[in-house]
């Protein structure tokens, strides 16, 4: 595995009004690397992906993206928007567009790839997450497993060198689960750098390299998924395992 | 222990389907709806006999003059007789072709965007229509002495072409003004965001005649004497000015409608501002306010009629004006009536066109 730093979270601190949602996060990730977020709700692991891209401002610290120090700085800002992508909760498609042109905007419009290049590109992502032959539709006539895979067609359709996954599974019905589950399984053994906040322990156990718990906006503990599932250290982690693996 | 069989379908009861299933759900289905049908069908026995009989049956046709109409009906033969009046105004007969060309090519245009659906090309086609036809407009209703077609000053303009003139002029030039002040009062720069509140808040709150008197009084004052703004472009800046601080407002609607989602969304796969407008924001927003766009068209194309407080004589106007004839007094009903029915046809269209762009954007299915 290489050992570069892809993304450096240093010292970071972010405030909702009073609220104090993420309290001096010190996080680095290397590149081919597979981490999960967890925690209970409200303890900042979406806010810290979303700080990533830069769709969160945070007020104090630093994240370094492939040797982009973020900025208030509009062009790079979005020079690291075109290497991330993200795969967000809703899928959030644009719905007045066909699959095809939700895939082919970003190439065309932000990457100048040409339009014939963009559409085969998109059309063997379609195809790779099982839905080619939906290209001409438009989101809303698919279902929610359907959507989240196009939404993850759509991320990798920029040939992006992290991907950041914010729950992509929790507003699917449980049947849908699995589905969208295996698409990224898949993408974790092709050695994209991914973050994923998600609360599939199953799939965190299968595919991560690192495990992490956040609480209250920090960074509770971190591990390798064996050593966090069998012998967590803290008390707080312990309880959350307990709860949610119980079901 | 049995094995569940799947029952077939019947058709629905006699009493749910056809006229008398639509009647009894629709008209009778309760005590309280029962008593409103029936007030509504006294209502129309007693309105719609006299009034087709005044406009349709008893209605005179034919008549040359105004003493040959002497039935207590219509008489129609007067709006025949001022067609010309009602239609083109003051424009000199012999130059009739033009307006009646320059509706030729308008709907020729149509027709050609409707053909050029399916084409590669068809963007930029439409849009060289798009800037070519003001100028034949323009060149055709105004004339041009380089050209050679004889210049007919706009005082002499009226009728419906000079509503349509009017009402078009004010859509087509307040659309893309509203769009920029709503993108503007929605902005992050402050100076922006406070010029164009400032817009919206100050013509919202006064009423479209006084906005008329003062580009007609007011806006000449401002040049040196001497420059004389034609009327019919001060009133066309008025309208202008006035509907476009309420398309602004109506787009805002639709931008505020459009989930933040999609704004993140956009913004997550690197578009920049004005990408993220035109290709994700704007769309959706302007299709969530089709419905209200073309209500503020619909209503602005009423108060056209307005203009006549500036001396300009739309349709409206030429049915008053049409009243001084002393061959045929006494028909000033005749005249609003037939202005009400064109306007309303005119209207009635627009409103289904709406409709159909409702369909054509709508992705839900």
């Amino acid at each position: 595995m290489k050992t570069n730093d892809i993304i450096t979270i240093k010292g970071v601190n972010k405030w909702y009004g009073d609220f104090h949602a993420l309290n001096d996060i010190n996080l680095a990730i290397k590149e081919g690397e597979i981490i999960v977020i967890c925690g209970p709700s409200g303890s900042g692991k979406s806010t810290l992906i979303r700080c990533v891209n830069f769709l969160e401002k945070f007020q104090e610290g630093c994240i370094v993206v492939d040797g982009i120090k973020l900025t208030d700085d509009v062009k790079k800002i979005r020079q690291i928007r075109s290497e991330v992508s993200m795969v967000f909760q809703n899928f959030n498609l644009f719905p007045h567009l066909s699959i095809i042109n939700n895939l082919t905007l970003a190439p065309i419009w932000v990457h100048n790839t040409t339009k014939q290049e963009a559409k085969e590109k998109a059309l063997s992502l379609l195809d790779r997450v099982g839905i080619k032959d939906q290209a001409d539709k438009y989101p809303n006539q698919l279902s929610g497993g359907q959507q989240q895979r196009v939404a993850i067609a759509r991320a990798l359709c920029t040939s992006p060198k992290i991907m950041l996954f914010d729950e992509p599974t929790s507003a699917l019905d449980p049947e849908m689960i699995s589905e969208v589950l295996d698409v990224i399984v898949e993408l974790a053994k092709e050695g994209i750098t991914m973050l994923c906040v998600t609360h599939e322990m199953g799939f965190a156990k299968k595919v991560a390299d690192r495990i992490i718990f956040m609480d209250e906006g920090q960074i509770i503990e971190q591990n390798e998924p064996n050593t966090f599932f069998n012998n967590p250290e803290s008390d707080r982690l312990r309880s959350f395992l307990n709860q949610i693996l119980i079901r | 222990m049995s094995i569940f069989t799947l029952k077939q379908s019947r058709p629905a009861p006699k009493t749910q389907t056809g006229v008398l299933g639509w009647t009894t759900k629709h008209l009778f289905s309760s005590k309280t709806n029962a008593v409103l049908s029936l007030f509504a069908l006294y209502f129309l026995y007693l309105i719609l006999p006299p009034l087709l009989d005044w406009m349709i049956f008893g209605a005179d046709f034919s008549a040359k003059t105004n003493a040959e109409c002497t039935r207590e009906a219509a008489c129609w033969s007067y709006i025949g007789e001022k067609m010309n009046l009602f239609m083109y105004g003051m424009y000199p007969t012999e130059e009739y072709w033009r307006p009646n060309l320059l509706l030729t090519i308008t709907l020729s245009f149509a027709f050609m965007v409707r053909l050029l659906k399916h084409q590669p090309y068809k963007n930029k086609a439409i849009l060289t229509l798009f800037i070519i036809y003001p100028v034949i407009a323009f060149f055709l209703l105004y004339g041009n002495d380089f050209l050679g077609i004889k210049i007919v000053e706009t005082n002499q303009w009226g009728g419906l072409m000079l509503t349509i003139v009017v009402a078009s002029v004010g859509i087509v030039a307040s659309f893309p003004i509203g769009v920029f002040l709503a993108l503007g009062r929605q902005s992050r720069m402050k100076t922006i965001q406070f010029l164009s509140i400032a817009y919206i808040e100050l013509i919202r709150g006064i009423p479209l005649i006084t906005i008329l008197f003062m580009v007609s009084v007011m806006l000449p004052l401002f040049f040196t004497e001497g420059i004389n703004f034609d009327k019919l472009l001060r009133a066309l800046i008025g309208i202008t000015l006035f509907q476009t601080a309420y398309i602004a407002e109506v787009i805002r609607g639709g931008l505020q409608a459009v989930p933040k989602e999609q704004y993140e969304a956009a913004d997550a796969i690197g578009l920049s501002f004005t990408q993220k407008m035109v290709f994700i924001i704007l769309p959706q927003a302007l299709k969530i306010s089709i419905p209200n766009i073309v209500g503020s068209f619909i209503a602005l194309f009423k108060d056209t009629t307005l203009v006549l407080i500036i001396g300009i004589f739309d349709m409206l106007a030429i049915a008053e004006l049409a009243t001084n004839d002393t061959d045929w007094l006494g028909r000033k009903t005749e005249g609003i009536v037939f202005v009400s029915i064109v306007i309303w046809m005119l209207l009635y269209l627009m409103s289904r066109y709406s409709k159909a762009l409702e369909r054509r954007f709508n992705t839900q299915h």
